[in-house]
């Protein structure tokens, strides 16, 4: 079962990254376009076949590794 | 002192940091392995260098923060045993939660590496001892990720109970926004436990321990530790 990690930094923690790409973004001309925020995708390939259980697997090691909760939020999905 | 230096896959400041120890106790550290999963017996302080340890893959400090040494650590720290971090070891630190907060990458994005200054809030820990209170020296900075953030409520606290160890500040002891070059939360440049035995801190005071390079502005850091544990 392939499962998927979503990580974003967390709201009102200072993202450089996603401050550097919006404007880079605005000097290619593209305008509107207002907060840009850069986070990290990870796929994950798990023997669980329970969903459930395959899901909560994976919440605890985002919790663990995958992402640091004091800067980071996370979100699991089946992919 | 006995001290012992923990080594990671992509750590390069173990030798630098040994040098230090040694020109403070006369005595050579003990030099570790990440998958060791027992200190020394009898250790007075674990120090975790700096470098990139694994490549900095995830987040900086992150996977050396799960190796089987770190257990140790946990449990040498909380019998009351010494620990110093710098740099990547201070990202180390908060990944292991060891202590609070993270270090997020440079506001300005550039990777730094420079001379800074650091004025010592707090004489009275066995790693800042060896300064006089209020005292400011010259250290090198050479990080990408040093940008030290927690929230609001952490920082209070960790003002409230006089943790924040060393600032970024002017040559003159001015904590300023100009002096606060990776854009750490309230120039936060070195914060420790609440026991004060765990310390971590960006900059590198093991590169200015030699007076023929560099000069000595970090050895009071070394010198003062080993008065600790004579």
């Amino acid at each position: 079962m392939k499962l998927r990690v979503t990580v974003m930094p967390k709201a009102g923690v200072l993202d450089p990254q996603g401050k550097a790409i919006g404007q880079a973004l605005a000097g290619l001309g593209f305008a509107g376009v207002a907060e840009v925020r850069a986070g990290k995708l990870i796929e994950l390939e798990v023997a669980e076949t329970d969903p459930t259980r395959a899901k909560a697997a994976v919440e605890e090691m985002a919790r663990k590794l995958l992402a640091n909760t004091v800067i980071e939020s996370f979100r699991v999905e089946i992919a | 002192m006995k001290a012992a230096i923990v080594t990671f896959p992509g750590t390069n400041r173990e030798r630098d940091m040994a040098l230090a120890l040694k020109c403070a106790t006369g005595r050579a550290p003990a030099m570790l392995w990440h998958r060791d999963t027992a200190l020394p017996a009898g250790l007075d302080l674990v120090v975790l260098p700096g470098g990139f340890s694994y490549g900095d893959y995830l987040r900086c400090g992150a996977m050396a923060a799960q190796s089987p040494i770190m257990q140790a650590i946990h449990d040498f720290a909380a019998r009351g045993g010494h620990v110093l971090g710098v740099c990547n070891g201070f990202q180390m630190l908060c990944e292991a939660q060891l202590l609070p907060g993270a270090l997020l990458k440079n506001a300005a994005l550039r990777f730094l590496s420079m001379d800074c200054h650091l004025r010592v809030e707090r004489a009275d820990t066995p790693f800042t001892r060896g300064f006089a209170p209020g005292a400011v020296f010259r250290a090198t900075m050479a990080h990408g990720d040093g940008n030290y953030f927690a929230d609001a409520a952490t920082l209070d606290a960790l003002e409230a109970e006089g943790r924040v160890v060393l600032r970024y500040a002017t040559p003159d002891g001015a904590v300023s926004p100009a002096a606060n070059r990776n854009g750490s939360q309230r120039n936060i440049a070195g914060l420790c436990s609440a026991n004060r035995r765990v310390f971590g801190l960006m900059p590198h005071p093991e590169n200015q321990v030699d007076p023929l390079i560099d000069g000595t502005d970090g050895l009071p850091m070394f010198t003062g530790l080993a008065a600790a544990f004579a």
